[in-house]
Order: C-alpha cells, then sequence, then structure tokens
C-alpha cells in the first residue's frame, strides 16, 4: 500500500473531498469560517479555530501528562526553528492567561550555538546570534546563550545519571495544585499579573534578561578560536552525515543537561513535533536504538534523573506549527545546519525524512499512524522490575545498555577456560536474580538447535551430573532418571538415538566423544526450583563451578564414585516418566540428527537420587 | 492569452537559501496563452528565480514533500494546489519544514 513513488492514478484523478477541500467549504468547527488550513486528512480550520485548536494541544498534552509541577522550573530548550519558536511563545501566552487556566511553571531558555559544527563563519554566527538576543529579549524569559565550544568544559557528571526523585502520583500532582491556587489564594490575588508565582522563594518579578542568568563560567564570552577549532576538528574527524548528527545530538543533549542541572531546572521542554518525531522513530530504528524509542520518542525521558526531559510539541505537526507561525507572527530565526541543503541519501536521518514526508505526501495518515504507534512504546524495565538495581548505560546516551542480562548469550567461564572463547549458551552467572525467568526460557532454549561449539576436546572429567540441577531444569524433569549408567542407557536406547537437544533435553550434558558443549544447566537454577541437593552429591562443588564444568560433566560409562544410586523403589516410576518425555520430545520435534559427532547410545552418568 | 501577472512570490523555513537568501521577490509573470496556474509558476520559479540545487526545491511537477505552499496565507490544499489560477496580486508563499532548515530529525529538539 505504502509504496513510495508508485503512481496512484485514481485517487489523484477522483480528487476525493478529504484529500481537497475546497474553499468554499466552511470551517469544520465552527461551521462559519472561510477556512485557511487543512489540518489532517480534509480538516479545514478558519483562522480562530484553528489558533484555539492548536493552543488546546498543548495544554492538553502538558495537562494529560501532569509531569510538570506548578512552581517547577523549567528550561525551554529553543533552537530558534520553527517548532521550538512555537513552543516559547505557546509558553509565553500560556503564563499571560488568566490565573485559573494559565501555565504554572518558571521557564528559563537555553540557546546553543552551534556555528562551529555547522561551518558558520564568526560573522555569521554573530549574526544570527544577535536576532536570536533579539527574540530573546522580547519573550522576557531568563535565557541562557552557550556556545557548543563548551561541550569541552563539561564536568563528567553530565554522563551520570542522578538519583531520580520520584515520580509524584496522580494524588501528588493534585495535591500540589490545590496547594498552589490556595498559595495563591492567601497572597491576596495580587491581580496574578504577568509573572509566574514564587517558587522556593525565587524573586520572578521581572526576568532580568542580561548576562545574569546565563552561564556563570562563561560570561557571555565567545569561545576561543582554539575551542572552535577543536570542535571542528572533531567534527571533520567523523566520516559520515548519519554520525556528524548523532554526535551533535548527543554533545547538545549534554550541554542542555549541565545548563539545567547548573541553574537548577528539573525539566526540560523540547520543541520536538509529530512530525519530526516519527521521523525519529524511523531513524532509530535504523540506526539499531530500537530498544529506545520509548524514551527518544515519547512525552517524557527521564534516563538522566534529575532532570526530565519533555516535549510537549509531539501532537502539533510540522505543517500545523508552520501555519501558526506565519499567521500568528511568531518570531523564528533560522540559522543552517549541519545537514542545509543536503541531498537525500546524505544521511540516513535525511533519507528517512524524505521516505516519510513523500509517504504522508501520498497517505496523509502516515505521520499520525507512527506517532500513535510511539505512543504504545512502554519503557519496561528488561527484568520487568522497575526498582530494580540499574544496568549499566550507554556512556554518551545514558539508556540502558542493550545487552542481555539473563545471560543467555554469555560466555561461561568454562568455555573460556578452554580456550574456546566462544559463546555457548547458557547461563554465566550463579547469581541469577530471577529462577522463573530461566523456567519459562529454558523450554525454548530447549527447542533451539544448539549450536555444536566446542567441537574437540579433551575427555572431561567425569563429573556427576547433578540432579537437583538436572531437575531444575524448566520442564524438563530428566534428573528422574536412573540410577546407574546402564539404566540410564536403556533408557536413552528406547527413545532411540536422540539429537543433542534431546541428549540435553534428557542430560543436558555432552558426552565425552561429542565434545559438544550443550549448555549445562545453571548452577542457579535449583536454587529456584527444587529442593537442597542430597548431601550424598558434591552439590557444592558443582554449584560453584562454572556452569561450562557442568556442561563437560561426562556421560562417561563409568559413573562417579560419588554419585550413588538413587531409591529403588522409586526408579521405576521415574524411569517411565523419562521415557515418555522422551518419545514426546521427539515426536514434537522431528529434527535431523545434529551434525556433532557422537555415540548411538550416550552414556548416561551416575545419576543421583532424586531430590523430593 | 493571460496578461501578465504581478505576484509575490515568498520563500521561508530555509527555502530562501535556494534563492540567494532572499525571501519576498515581485514578480512579474510575462503574459502567455495558458493561463497561470501554481503549475506553471513553479516552471518559472525553477527557471529563474531558483539558483541552486533545483532537486531540493521542485519534484516532478510539483514543490518537494515537506514544502508547504500558502496562497494568500491560506492553504493551498484548499485552493486547488497545482491547479489553483493565479490572480493578480496574489502572494505565494513557500515555507520549508525540511530537516536541513533548521534542526536535524535525529536532534531532540
Amino acid at each position: 500500500m505504502c509504496q513510495v513513488g508508485e503512481d496512484y492514478a485514481e485517487p489523484a484523478s477522483e480528487e476525493p473531498p478529504p484529500r481537497q477541500p475546497g474553499r468554499e467549504q466552511k470551517c469544520v468547527k465552527c461551521k462559519e469560517g472561510l477556512p485557511v488550513v487543512v489540518i489532517r486528512a480534509g480538516d479545514a480550520f478558519c483562522r480562530d479555530c484553528f489558533k484555539a485548536f492548536y493552543i488546546h494541544k498543548f495544554r492538553a498534552v502538558l495537562g494529560k501528562n501532569r509531569l510538570i509541577f506548578p512552581g517547577e522550573k523549567v528550561l525551554l530548550a529553543w533552537s530558534g526553528g520553527p517548532s521550538s519558536s512555537s513552543m516559547v511563545w505557546q509558553v509565553l501566552e500560556g503564563l499571560s492567561r488568566e490565573s485559573a487556566k494559565r501555565l504554572r511553571f518558571v521557564p528559563g531558555i537555553v540557546c546553543i550555538d552551534e556555528g562551529a559544527a555547522c561551518g558558520l563563519s564568526p560573522e555569521a554566527r554573530a549574526k544570527a546570534l544577535a536576532e536570536m538576543k533579539l527574540i530573546l529579549q522580547t519573550v522576557g524569559f531568563p535565557w541562557h546563550v552557550v556556545a557548543l565550544e563548551e561541550v569541552f568544559d563539561l564536568p563528567p557528571s553530565v554522563l551520570r545519571c542522578f538519583a531520580q526523585e520520584p515520580v509524584g502520583t496522580e494524588g501528588a500532582y493534585k495535591a500540589a495544585v490545590d496547594s498552589f491556587l490556595q498559595q495563591q489564594h492567601v497572597l491576596g490575588a495580587e491581580g496574578a499579573g504577568d509573572s509566574p508565582s514564587l517558587a522556593q522563594g525565587e524573586e520572578q518579578l521581572s526576568w532580568p534578561c542580561t548576562q545574569d542568568p546565563q552561564n556563570p563560567q562563561s560570561p557571555d564570552r565567545p569561545p576561543t578560536a582554539a575551542q572552535t577549532e577543536a570542535l571542528s576538528r572533531l567534527f571533520d574527524s567523523v566520516k559520515t552525515l548519519t554520525a556528524k548528527e548523532e554526535l551533535l545530538q548527543a554533545l547538545r543533549t549534554h550541554l542542555i543537561l549541565h545548563v539545567a542541572r547548573t541553574h537548577g531546572y528539573s525539566k526540560v521542554m523540547t520543541g520536538d513535533s509529530c512530525t519530526r518525531l516519527a521521523i525519529k522513530l524511523m531513524t532509530s530504528l535504523a540506526l539499531g536504538r530500537g530498544a529506545f524509542l520509548a524514551w527518544d520518542t515519547g512525552f517524557s525521558d527521564e534516563r538522566h534523573g534529575d532532570v526530565v526531559v519533555v516535549r510537549p510539541m509531539r501532537e502539533h505537526t510540522l505543517k500545523e506549527v508552520a501555519f501558526y507561525n506565519h499567521l500568528f507572527a511568531v518570531p523564528s530565526v533560522f540559522t543552517p545546519a549541519l545537514d542545509t541543503k543536503a541531498p537525500e541519501k546524505a544521511s540516513i536521518h535525511r533519507l528517512m525524512e524524505a521516505f516519510m514526508l513523500r509517504l504522508q505526501d501520498q497517505f496523509p495518515s502516515t505521520v499520525s499512524t507512527v506517532y500513535r504507534t510511539s505512543e504504545k512504546l512502554v519503557k519496561a524495565p528488561r527484568d520487568g522490575c522497575a526498582a530494580g538495581p540499574p544496568g549499566p548505560r550507554c556512556l554518551l546516551c545514558m539508556c540502558a545498555l542493550d545487552i542481555d542480562t539473563a545471560g543467555l548469550c554469555l560466555p561461561s567461564p568454562g568455555c573460556s577456560e578452554e580456550g574456546t572463547g566462544e559463546w555457548v549458551l547458557g547461563f554465566s552467572s550463579p547469581l541469577v536474580p530471577s529462577a522463573p525467568l530461566y523456567l519459562q526460557t529454558v523450554p525454548r532454549l530447549l527447542g533451539l538447535r544448539l549450536p555444536c561449539i566446542c567441537p574437540r576436546r579433551s575427555p572431561p572429567p567425569h563429573r556427576p551430573l547433578h540432579p537437583a540441577v538436572l531437575q531444575g531444569w524448566g520442564g524438563c524433569r530428566a534428573a528422574v532418571g536412573g540410577p546407574g549408567p546402564a539404566r540410564g542407557a536403556a533408557l536413552l536406547s528406547q527413545g532411540g538415538p536422540p539429537s543433542p537437544r534431546h541428549r540435553a533435553a534428557v542430560l543436558r550434558l555432552p558426552c565425552e566423544h561429542e565434545g559438544l558443549a550443550l549448555p549445562g544447566p545453571p548452577a542457579a537454577l535449583h536454587l529456584g526450583r527444587g529442593p537442597a541437593p542430597q548431601p550424598e552429591v558434591p552439590t557444592p562443588t558443582l554449584l560453584r563451578e562454572p556452569w561450562g564444568a557442568l556442561g563437560r560433566s561426562a556421560c562417561g560409562a563409568t559413573s562417579h564414585p560419588a554419585a550413588s544410586p538413587g531409591p529403588a523403589s522409586s526408579s521405576r516410576s521415574r524411569s517411565t516418566w523419562l521415557r515418555t518425555v522422551m518419545m514426546r520430545r521427539r515426536l514434537a520435534r522431528a529434527e535431523p540428527e545434529d551434525e556433532c559427532p557422537g555415540p548411538e547410545t550416550p552414556r548416561v552418568p551416575g545419576l543421583g537420587p532424586l531430590p523430593r | 492569452m493571460a496578461a501578465p501577472l504581478s505576484v509575490e512570490v515568498e520563500f521561508g523555513g530555509g527555502a530562501e537559501l535556494l534563492f540567494d537568501g532572499v525571501k519576498k521577490h515581485q514578480v512579474t509573470l510575462p503574459g502567455q496563452e495558458e493561463p497561470w496556474d501554481i503549475r506553471n509558476l513553479l516552471v518559472w520559479i525553477k527557471k529563474n528565480l531558483l539558483k541552486e540545487r533545483p532537486e531540493l526545491f521542485i519534484q516532478g511537477d510539483s514543490v518537494r514533500p515537506g514544502i508547504l505552499v500558502l496562497i494568500n496565507d491560506a492553504d493551498w490544499e484548499l485552493l486547488g494546489e497545482l491547479d489553483y489560477q493565479l490572480q493578480d496580486q496574489d502572494s505565494i508563499l513557500f515555507i520549508s519544514t525540511l530537516h536541513g532548515s533548521r534542526i536535524g530529525a535525529g536532534s531532540t529538539w
């Protein structure tokens, strides 16, 4: 359906009314005014209704999410572009409304001068800066202009996630708002003029719009030539435009984070529009950041801990923003960016933008569909435990590292001891937190074809296969095997020569002749399941051994002296069960024999007694 | 035979970069047999005003996706898009919403 470039003749010739609303139509909202803009697919709004719609969307996004508490200091990230300019203008208008409906936070503006990264001449930078300062003075909020070169002076703290304050619950937000309103009342309805309420005793009578609020480390002095040169070298060393854009974004984020932390802002508002976020979502997927879409494109981004990034413009499309800015004279400053005039395939970002916009042209619901999809993304931590200990984080973007912390793909120490260093399925750490996770994961593992990882190895030492460990293997109770190797072999032979997977299912051990490092059950499995191992079995040793050692446990013909036969009375029921399991598995997954060599009848190690 | 038209063509949002940085152009379209519409205007702009990189502004016979067109401060979708017949003293505004205008699609703001 959505094939860019494909010629859809019918829609163009038919000109369906939703796509081509005529001027003779009336505004869909008030049914009276002459429409000036078409929003979405066919909704024509007149000027006033459009303005109301636009403002309402902005307020609704803030109100719906309830993250910004009254009196909170919020830093507005302004680039000069249309979306962020519109956002600043909305905040300005919102703060000046009548007291019941006006916005209640304390804004500041940060603006980053990125001329060095974009290769602008000093004159061009100065000119752009002058224009920006003019607008900043008009707006009147405390503003901070920071040159991108200041990234070289950033402290390491920007690369750390500080402890996050607990997010207020619904009740907490409402209580904060109520107390704020009461405070306003008590303060004597001072007209609620234009200045917002005091926050923690801060003076906000009239925002000084000069150097005072600026970064104290660089009071309005331009960056040195050396710093500019260093920044240019940094960006020149990056070969692709995609990487440059990502680098610029990372540096920008760090700089703004630093400004926010330095000046006590707990929230940062960015002007990402719906269109931009839809493009960003697709670009992030292409760049391998699919795991972090919820943070990159959601309304709030709490990865930095103490400073939360919110995106109040995320429901406004670029078209609405551009129309609003034009119709209502919102000032903005255009400065060339890193990829101004870049061809379409210059970077992944450009390509994705062209793709999305072209698709949007043909199918006007594209951006909104992508946006709605992004709304469904949930920031679920990997282990399902939101309050769990934070895992390792990326140094640059502060997102949790996208590694499989269940250890499913980590090298086993045992394996590495043998010098293979290859990946072996299994569990690396005995300190696995969640036994149920394994019990869900392991049966799936058993269903997988296990790689022949350690093809040839010296005969592993004869170690017993710990029955408790075997029993702990979710869904596979092969530990109920017979006591002696002969019986075990008999059981297996009844099931025919099993594939390594089956062998794993039964034994989870390679035969010594195979040398196959099938995954041994993690030592910790049994921690979560099954009773403690029997004393006669050398449990502690096995548990402390790397699991690879378990994996190496022999299906040797000779049983370990430590392995003692289990109680004879229960062995028959166990053997029946085992036989059934084997046959069922074999029937369920009819797979060819694994290429790993192995004896026809793998030998069963001496199985310890079945722990009850 | 269409009479010569005098229209104002304006560029914003970064599109002016392709036109030597000049935002407003007061142009006089010469008389021709066919009436002037946006389609013809684009061809004319490409031939006479566009200084560089035509592919960044025009795609096929229409503008590149991402460039908004306002005719007398109204969305051109309401007026027939490419088929709108130009009148004298019309004002046509092209606003670029493309990334290259300011911030990257990959950026946070």
